[in-house]
């Protein structure tokens, strides 16, 4: 009776073996499916994360075209657009012409919440519609809400061509 | 013919039998018009696939032509506008009627034991339907909708740690542009859609297996060992099938719903599309849609030594607590009547939404861009330091921001009486020095514009004599 019953024994033994090998086998499977259709698309997803943009010179106008003091909107594309971004492609900054040949290019965006900051000449003054944000004209914060000054570009002139660059 | 196409279905599928089941499962008799909101919910849900579907056939989510298609939709396209209105006021419908759903749930303590589940499914739907709320106006693809993405990644990006990595995930790069547009259809049209199809399933599933909450009763109090013993208990004495019995109420206010979500529509059209998405046109002044009006207002109203830790950290804690419900207390007291907390709460909640709703239509911290000049009548002068002081009012950006008789902006106090108010030196002060919210112009104005602009706020008295 008691051999009977030590033969089934060893056979459940084998089958819970063959069972938990067949469990270990389905998840390795269920993760190697994964990890091979994930890990590229998961790449893929968070490419721009690891995708540094080129610095770029972009011109924005010749230096006849700005008056010594005063402070105007200039326009030129990003870095490196894509081929369908359109107009949103464009980008534009606040551009002071300090003296003779040195320029301060402000970033139009705010510092509290990115909304575009508006150049009140006679005022001298950098307003932002959203939250009243005030920045003088340095871009130094004069009052509300903005935590930091206005960012700045780097500028130059080259052959007659006030350069702003972009790395956006 | 058509009896043995049925019993073939039945037989293969076992679907007929089920839904027969499902829709005739027992509901407690008392479940009336205050059970409507939920229903009312999935409702407005369904009429935004549906119309999301129809704009989709149409819309095409590229950065370069997403503006065009929507131009083409709303101008020229048979129903095109009404499309648009249907999404849009089903959107509003949606939001309203989830928040409505909710507030229901909390006041008569529904979320207690056993439907602790059912109420941490509602939760994240609700966080569903407002991402989809706001990741529906960006795809509205005008020069608001690209600022829009900016603030969005701007408030992401004051984030600790990994703010950067949030923003950029957000514009598709280090700032709006080709990639945006895209990243946002993705999660308005595939993700969150996905998400919400799966827990309003998951949702429906737990109101099926626990049953519809019976109207809660003063006294009547859940306890956890016999609540399951009782419901089933009542259920039998006098519960009645979802089908009919329950369901024509949600399918009435349902009726009312979609037909005034059409009837606006109709009426109002859809929203209106601004300027092209150009991010080089600065002279933008961007608005998020009404639901979220309220959280505009109160980024705009937060002392500035706390913003970053209440754009991060508030909105994780509300969610929290939010989730956190059930699990603190899910038993005793359900009635509204023996928990005047839970009614306090929920009218502190609308009257503090309602207050900042309001602030934030008014906008009143928000400089006039485009005030009114002063009349000759309003500065009392054709010449002389109090005309010369209030031209300089108005071109140094004092009117942006303070009223004067009715015109200019709101930033600031209303300075139309400031001269019964104020002395000579305090203005000097003011205007030489700055306050939190005013800037310094010390260095803008000379000493002679000072005085002029003096004088002029000097003259400004009140008119009751």
């Amino acid at each position: 009776m008691s051999k009977q019953n030590s033969i089934p024994a060893v056979t459940d033994a084998k089958k819970i073996s063959r069972r938990s090998f067949f469990q270990r086998l389905i998840f390795a499977l269920a993760g190697l499916m994964t990890a091979a259709v994930g890990i590229p698309l998961v790449g893929f997803i968070f490419r721009p994360l690891f995708k540094k943009p080129p610095s770029v010179w972009r011109p924005v106008g010749k230096i006849d075209s700005f008056k010594i003091g005063e402070t105007v909107a200039v326009t030129f594309l990003q870095s490196s657009p894509l081929p369908w971004a359109g107009v949103t492609a464009k980008t534009a900054a606040w551009l002071r012409r300090e003296s003779t040949d040195n320029f301060t290019a402000f970033s139009t965006s705010c510092t509290h919440l990115g909304c575009p900051v508006r150049w009140r000449s006679e005022a001298q003054l950098f307003m932002c519609p959203c939250h009243g944000g005030v920045y003088d004209k340095d871009g130094s914060v004069a009052a509300g809400p903005p935590p930091l000054p206005l960012p700045r570009y780097p500028t130059r002139v080259t052959k007659d061509q006030v350069e702003i660059l972009v790395t956006l | 013919m058509v009896e043995k196409i049925y019993q073939w279905l039945e037989d293969r599928t076992g679907l007929i039998s089920l839904i027969g089941k499902v829709a005739k499962h027992p509901v407690p008799s008392g479940a009336r018009w205050w059970y409507v909101f939920g229903s009312a919910t999935l409702c407005a849900f369904i009429i935004q696939v549906a119309s999301g579907i129809a704009l989709a056939l149409y819309y095409i989510p590229s950065a370069d032509e997403a503006y065009v298609t929507l131009q083409t939709i709303t101008q020229s396209t048979t129903f095109g506008a009404f499309a648009r209105a249907l999404h849009y006021y089903g959107a509003s419908a949606m939001v309203l009627m989830v928040g409505i759903h909710m507030a229901q749930v909390f006041l008569q303590g529904s979320y207690k034991f056993p439907r602790e589940m059912n109420w941490l499914t509602g939760v994240l739907l609700l966080g569903f339907t407002l991402l989809m709320g706001f990741t529906g106006q960006i795809l509205r693809w005008d020069q608001n909708a690209v600022w829009t993405a900016v603030v969005a990644a701007k408030q992401a990006s004051r984030a600790p740690l990994v703010g950067g990595w949030l923003s950029t995930l957000i514009l598709g790069g280090p700032t709006v542009g080709g990639s945006t547009l895209s990243r946002i259809f993705v999660v308005h049209v595939f993700l969150i859609p996905a998400l919400v199809f799966a827990f309003v399933g998951l949702h429906l599933l737990l109101v099926l297996r626990h049953g519809i909450s019976e109207p809660p009763q003063p006294g009547k109090k859940v306890n956890p060992q016999t609540y399951r013993k009782e419901y089933e208990a009542a259920l039998k004495k006098d519960g009645v099938p979802f089908w009919p019995d329950a369901i024509w109420r949600d399918m009435v206010f349902a009726a009312a719903m979609t037909i005034g979500i059409v009837i606006l529509a109709f009426v109002f059209g859809p929203p209106e599309l601004g300027h092209p998405p150009d991010p080089s046109l600065i002279d933008a002044n961007p608005r998020p849609d009404w639901y979220l009006i309220w959280y505009f207002a109160v980024l705009a109203l937060l002392p500035h030594g706390i913003e970053n830790f209440f754009m991060i950290f508030a909105p994780l804690f509300a969610g929290i607590l939010l989730i956190l419900f059930p699990f603190i207390s899910n038993h005793g007291e359900r009635s509204p009547s023996r928990r005047p907390w839970a009614v306090a709460v929920v009218i502190m909640v609308v009257v503090m939404i309602g207050a900042f709703w309001l602030a934030g239509v008014k906008s009143d911290w928000s400089p006039n861009f485009d005030p009114k000049p002063l009349s000759v009548e309003v500065i009392g002068a054709d010449s002389g330091p109090i005309f010369k002081g209030a031209h300089l009012f108005e071109v140094k950006g004092c009117l942006n921001c303070h009223l004067i008789e009715g015109d200019g902006g709101r930033r600031g106090p209303d300075l139309s009486e400031v001269g019964d108010k104020l002395s000579a030196n305090q203005m000097l002060l003011l205007i030489s020095n700055g306050a939190p919210n005013m800037p310094s112009y010390a260095s803008t104005l000379t000493p002679t514009e000072i005085d002029e602009i003096i004088a002029f706020l000097r003259s400004r008295h009140s008119r009751v004599k």
